[in-house]
């Protein structure tokens, strides 16, 4: 009895203590990271290769996902609105839930499992198939080489992905309310233009998506760089960026929008 | 050029974690000469290449490069070595995502500052040496493991270095590309004015090719000597090794309790 | 793939990224409207605001000419004192009237000009004297009860 007592307590303090040793773990790959960015920045062309496999191979299934999120949002909204005779403000209630919080979260969400798998995945096979230990035979840094333009591909790509979410999202409400139900088009725009504030409401809806966009990256390559040298090993950390992504996306949105929303 | 090893080994000992890997080596690679260390599987040989490259650190005793304690070197000097040195990855450990021209160019590209074009010639003199050049247009994924392990090798040798390292380079051959590779690492060490270390199990093949053969069990160097001291050695582990045979100072079974009273008092096991 | 194309297309996303950046900022917010345009403080008390928020909207004639700035309790006058932030471009007359209205019958609420003939101009920092209070719908309610009850023995 008090030895499975002593067991599990003991279970439960190496979870934790293996667990901050983990995060502590990133944080020093993340400095790793920035002090080793400038490579990166000074051959630009290492970060757009990057930018296209992240930014551009994500574009579809950003784009058709906030469609539907934004025709979902119109046909709810319109039904719940209806009822207090207020679908004038269909606008208002597409654009707010998007630019606030949809846009920034869903896309990030995806961009996680799109981009953030492949790139754990990619970087632990580099990882499994001794490239990264070739490369640092050859004198090149890996961290400055390979992990950082990914890195900073995710940070720059995120917010891009966010806007685009919300925009199509904000078209396809467009396109369900107006053009579908038939909600007066001239109410529909203006009393989202009203409503929706640049600074308040846009600006910090790409602070969110950056924010997100550092989050994912950075747990993307942590997660690979230090990928098990193994096919399991690899698909073991792909699950986890999806999972820790996901988790980290969610727990920071709740920070970020108690400290964006309340009080103003 | 000094007469002194290229790479000298005294008392190192390694443990990853709190498992001791490597005891009490004493190792030297003459320059110029091609040394095999050769051991069973998991006997620590990637290890030492690891250590003499530095992305490993010894927990006592030194590894001596060109008179440079490696572990001793800060970031900036360890890449300065290590861009005197070349290293052939077990399955060749080509990038993926780079076609085989660039694969040679890389460590070219990333230390030097030698025009496009000079690259070009450097990369497909290169490629000939290991007879490719005909294949620089194609990806990793469309060569044959032999050819992979050769484009490997030529971006091994892309910046002449004064030290070669191969790990496992007959692994997984067929015949032929093992000939070619065995007759390629010669060839390479000799024409280079390199010395090397080569990390194998194949023992036909070095003994054809290599000058001094090291051989290391459980962490420790167990019997030296020129390939034909091996051939006639009458250690009983280098006879076991070289003839390959299944029981002997290697034993077959992994300790285990007597067998006998594990049978029959069987509950021991799961309790 | 060659480099020309690579790059096309990371141009082509990153422009398509921007693109979308304006048109929430253009199309979707309000940008052009009030974003760092040019205004002016005006204050005004009420003795009862409802349900006042920043950031509510300020309008004459149904356009919106500004915003709430602030509210705040005053401790000496025991009253809200509001601080509306109108655009520069909008000048009213010194006796125009303030009130709290709602837009539908729960809609938000929003402060109202109707202005007035003065010739003198409100300039920045001047308090609005004539101002309205919010209606209040239970104060309406129980009105109308009293009113319905009291009228209810003569008939």
């Amino acid at each position: 009895m008090l030895d499975t007592l002593r067991g599990a307590l003991t279970r439960l303090g190496w979870r934790v203590t293996s667990r901050v040793q983990r995060l502590g773990q990133a944080s020093r790959f993340l400095v790793a990271i920035l002090l080793g960015s400038g490579t990166a920045w000074r051959r630009f062309s290492l970060i757009t290769r990057e930018l296209y496999y992240t930014g551009v191979l994500s574009l579809i299934i950003i784009l058709v996902s906030g469609l539907f999120v934004g025709m979902v949002l119109g046909l709810q909204g319109y039904d719940t609105l209806q009822r207090y005779g207020s679908s004038s403000a269909l606008g208002v209630l597409v654009a707010l839930s998007l630019v606030r919080e949809l846009g920034p979260v869903v896309s990030a969400l995806l961009f996680a499992s799109r981009a953030g798998s492949a790139i754990t995945a990619e970087v632990g096979l580099m990882r499994a198939t001794e490239q990264l230990s070739a490369m640092e035979m050859m004198a090149v840094d890996p961290v400055a080489r390979v992990v950082a333009p990914r890195f900073w591909a995710g940070v720059i790509s995120m917010p891009l992905l966010a806007a685009l979410f919300s925009a199509i999202g904000v078209f396809g409400g467009y396109l369900v309310g107006v053009v579908l139900i038939g909600v007066d088009e001239g109410s529909f725009w203006s009393q989202m233009q009203s409503a929706v504030d640049f600074r308040l409401d846009i600006v910090n809806g790409v602070i969110k998506s950056f924010v997100f966009g550092v989050l994912v990256s950075w747990i993307a390559v942590f997660e690979g760089f230090h990928a098990a040298p193994s096919a399991e090993g690899v698909s073991a950390a792909t699950t986890r960026t999806v999972v820790t992504s996901a988790l980290a996306i969610l727990a920071s949105d709740f920070v970020l929008t108690a400290f964006m929303f309340t009080g103003a | 050029m000094s007469s002194t090893p290229l790479v000298k080994i005294s008392n190192l000992n390694f443990a990853y974690e709190s498992r001791p890997i490597l005891t009490g080596i004493n190792l030297e690679i003459p320059r110029g000469k091609l040394v095999a260390i050769m051991g069973t599987s998991g006997c620590g040989k990637t290890t030492l290449l690891r250590l003499i490259g530095g992305q490993l650190r010894a927990s006592a005793g030194e590894v001596l490069v060109d008179g440079q304690n490696v572990a001793a070197l800060d970031n900036a000097a360890l890449f300065k070595l290590r861009r005197r040195m070349g290293m052939l990855f077990q399955f060749g450990a080509l990038f993926t995502d780079l076609s085989v021209f660039d694969n040679v160019a890389f460590p070219l590209r990333e230390n030097t500052n030698l025009s496009e074009d000079l690259i070009r010639d450097l990369v497909l003199m290169k490629l000939h040496a290991v007879g490719l050049r005909g294949a620089h247009r194609l990806m990793p994924n469309e060569l044959s493991g032999g050819m992979a392990r050769r484009v490997a090798l030529a971006r091994g040798i892309a910046l002449d270095p004064m030290l070669m390292m191969y790990d496992e380079p007959f692994a997984g051959l067929d015949p032929i590309s093992l000939a070619i590779t065995g007759e390629l690492i010669r060839k390479l060490n000799d024409a280079l004015g390199a010395s090397s270390i080569m990390v194998t199990h194949d023992v036909p093949e070095s003994l054809k090719i290599v000058d001094y053969i090291y051989f290391m069990a459980g962490g420790k160097v167990v019997a030296e000597g020129t390939p034909d001291d091996i051939r006639n050695s009458t250690d009983p582990f280098v006879h076991q090794f070289i003839w390959g045979e299944p029981d002997g100072p290697v034993p077959f079974h992994y300790p285990a309790p007597a067998y006998a009273g594990e049978l029959i008092g069987g509950r021991g096991i799961h309790a | 793939m060659s480099r020309t194309t690579l790059d096309l297309w990371v141009g082509f996303f990153v422009a398509l990224g921007l693109a979308a950046l304006l048109f929430l900022a253009l199309k979707v917010g309000n940008l052009t409207h009030s974003g760092g345009g040019e205004s002016y403080a005006l204050q005004a008390r009420f003795g009862n605001i409802g349900g006042l928020k920043v950031r509510a909207p300020v309008k004459s004639a149904g356009v919106v000419v500004g915003r709430v700035a602030d509210i705040r309790f005053d401790p000496e006058s025991y009253q809200a004192l509001v601080t509306l932030d109108v655009e520069a471009r909008y000048q009213f007359p010194r006796d125009t009237f303030a009130t709290i209205n709602t837009s539908g019958l729960l809609g938000e609420q929003y402060i109202g000009f109707e202005v007035g003939g003065d010739e003198a101009l409100l300039k920045a920092g001047d308090t609005i004297k004539k101002t309205q209070d919010a209606m209040v719908l239970e104060k309406l309610i129980s009105q109308f009860m009293y009113n319905k009850a009291s009228e209810e023995p003569s008939k």
